[in-house]
């Protein structure tokens, strides 16, 4: 059972056609002049709701740039991405970067816990920022901890923890404020293929809720049937969407081979 | 946010003593070598210092310090009584002498003559003895420290003699006085026995020493001697500064002295900059981080400067303990008394490290200000 503190705010059970995320022609360029560099060439992509999505692609084919830009890390040179019904363009300033701490969750591939807080205070971290108190946020977090199966390690720092442990705190991290996105920026790039699953089940099992949109950036072939659908890129193009299992299944299997 | 911001500061229990440390260390150069300049300069003004009584000091007009004395004439004692505003105005007598010891050791005295009738100028603190026995004939009193310099630690006994210009001294006193420049003992005596105790000249009258009447400040009565008499007339504390910018325009004091607290500044910033750049740089990926995560650069901004203020605050009052704590246990040593760290230098020492801090920073924060938050994705 998944703890009700994971679940998203606007927890209306939706279908997998509800669109959460939608990218309409964006394009990213880099420098100015001739130092200029594309990274995105106009795309058109949409993110549902209540599903597990996996943007892979080669390195450099742009999967970061464009998730950094759905997440509000970057501003797109052109184009509009539309977040839960509200145009990312009338998302600016301080208004955006609230709007990242209330409805955005992120798994790095490093993990970024703060070394020198213990887990359930790395956990805590995105209440504080929306200035809830130390001990109620502390609360919330400890039960957070549960719901990942890490409540024996809650008072440990992350030095003491191995990677897998690591990634599941920051796991819990980005779920504990019940963000309506989860950005995860390959959650098993640095873990062994045991852990990568393990990882991999939390967030199909703890993250993926109704309402909730997840992206996993990954090029780790081993998790793609974990997807329920995948984005593939290549050289700042979305060149395939993949969405029913046979798709899936096949995509997988074609990309193994 | 703050807390947040502690954790973060004090998590690394190695970096962060490191910072502290680099700060406390920066504070120390600075407040422990300005208060030396300032003390050693404040020596040279010593017997200034010493005159309590008085609050302006008439000299000759060609003046240029305390210790290069042209002397006055009787007359114009009597031509500054003359003027209008003087309460009173007394001889007073100043200049080296060579003191031999019952051994026949000598030494170098600061010897300092008091009006015979008033005793103007003389010590406030006896250790030893009571300033009324400095009317018996050849009395002499001394400061502690020149009783060390001459008898050295042998326990003090009043009635020894020493020798002056073939004139017998008797000790009746210790007293407490402002460490001379050169570390010479000071000697005070009445000014009538002092002329004995130096080689004869035509004139020996280093100064006058006066006060003005109830209501007149010490620059106008300065003023009006000038104006009456052509002397020069000093405020004590004009006559202060006057003395320490002779010794700082005509010595290499300050040129030293500055060289080395400009090295203390320069690598107290170096330090205490540096290591809280590097702490703050070494944190950028956590700062990205909580960037990413939906912290404003203005909390993030008050993160930083928090931090900066807690490591600027501990290390400057561990900076100036230190320094406090070299004054108080060197406070015993002769050579070394009156040397002590005025307040004034805790102030700049303040303002020093407050300087170092904020800089750092704010270059510190234009990093962390400039980091996109994307850089969180970049491994």
């Amino acid at each position: 059972m998944v703890s009700q503190v994971l679940l998203p705010t606007d927890n209306e059970p939706r279908t997998t056609d509800d669109v959460a995320i939608s990218c309409t022609g964006v394009i990213k360029d880099f420098g100015e002049g001739d130092a200029k560099v594309r990274a995105l060439y106009g795309i058109d992509v949409d993110i549902h709701a209540s599903e597990l999505t996996l943007l892979i692609g080669p390195s450099g084919c742009g999967k970061t740039t464009l998730i950094s830009i759905i997440a509000g890390l970057l501003n797109p040179t052109e184009g509009e991405i539309n977040l839960f019904g509200t145009p990312q363009s009338e998302l600016r300033g301080r208004k955006l970067v609230q709007f990242r701490a209330e409805n955005v969750g992120f798994v790095f591939q490093q993990y970024n816990l703060l070394p020198a807080l213990t887990a359930t205070e790395n956990v805590a971290v995105p209440l504080l920022i929306q200035g809830w108190k130390r001990p109620a946020a502390l609360k919330v977090a400890r039960e957070t901890l549960v719901a990942v199966d890490l409540e024996q390690r809650a008072d440990q720092f992350p030095s003491q923890l191995s990677g897998g442990q690591q990634q599941r705190v920051a796991i819990a991290r980005a779920l504990v404020h019940q963000p309506r996105l989860l950005v995860c920026d390959e959650p098993t790039a640095a873990l062994d293929g045991k852990s990568g699953r393990t990882v991999m089940e939390l967030i199909k099992k703890v993250a993926v809720q109704p309402g909730r949109a997840v992206i996993v950036v990954t090029h780790d072939q081993r998790v793609f049937d974990y997807g329920d659908r995948i984005i593939e890129m290549a050289d700042g193009r979305v060149v395939r969407v993949a969405s029913d299992a046979a798709e899936i299944a096949h995509f997988a299997e074609k990309v193994s081979a | 946010m703050n807390w947040i911001a502690w954790k973060m500061l004090t998590g690394d229990r190695a970096k962060y003593f490191g910072t502290v440390f680099g700060v406390a260390f920066g504070v120390l150069l600075i407040s422990q070598q300005t208060s030396i300049f300032v003390s050693l300069m404040r020596r040279t003004a010593h017997a200034v210092i010493d005159v309590r009584d008085a609050s302006v000091w008439v000299m000759d007009p060609h003046q240029q310090n305390a210790d290069e004395i042209k002397p006055l004439s009787d007359s114009d004692l009597n031509r500054i009584r003359g003027v209008e505003g003087v309460a009173w105005a007394v001889r007073y007598f100043k200049s080296l002498a060579r003191a031999k010891i019952e051994n026949g050791n000598f030494r170098q005295v600061v010897l300092l003559g008091l009006d015979d009738a008033t005793l103007v100028g003389a010590p406030v603190k006896m250790r030893e003895g009571s300033l009324a026995n400095l009317r018996r004939p050849d009395a002499i009193i001394v400061d502690k420290a020149g009783y060390e310099y001459l008898w050295g630690q042998e326990p003090v006994r009043l009635g020894r003699t020493l020798e002056m210009n073939d004139h017998r001294a008797v000790l009746v006193g210790i007293c407490e006085a402002t460490a001379p420049f050169q570390t010479f003992p000071v000697v005070y005596t009445r000014y009538s026995q002092a002329v004995q105790f130096v080689a004869g000249e035509r004139k020996v009258m280093s100064f006058v020493l006066t006060k003005p009447q109830t209501g007149i400040s010490d620059q106008t009565l300065a003023e009006r001697i000038h104006d009456k008499t052509g002397l020069m007339a000093q405020s004590r504390r004009e006559f202060m500064w006057f003395i320490i910018g002779y010794y700082m325009r005509n010595t290499g004091i300050p040129i030293n002295f500055g060289i080395t607290i400009a090295l203390g500044f320069i690598v107290g910033t170096a330090i205490a900059g540096q290591t809280f750049y590097l702490f703050t740089l070494e944190n950028l990926k956590q700062f990205g981080a909580l960037k990413a995560m939906g912290v404003s650069d203005l909390k993030i901004t008050g993160m930083v400067l928090l931090q900066a203020t807690i490591v600027g605050v501990i290390g400057y009052g561990l900076g100036i303990g230190m320094t406090a704590l070299f004054f108080e246990s060197t406070g015993g040593i002769t050579a070394l008394a009156g040397f002590y760290m005025p307040w004034q230098v805790a102030i700049v020492a303040a303002v020093a490290v407050a300087f170092i801090i904020v800089l750092a920073s704010f270059i510190s924060l234009r990093k962390v200000l400039m980091l996109e938050p994307a850089v969180v994705f970049r491994g």
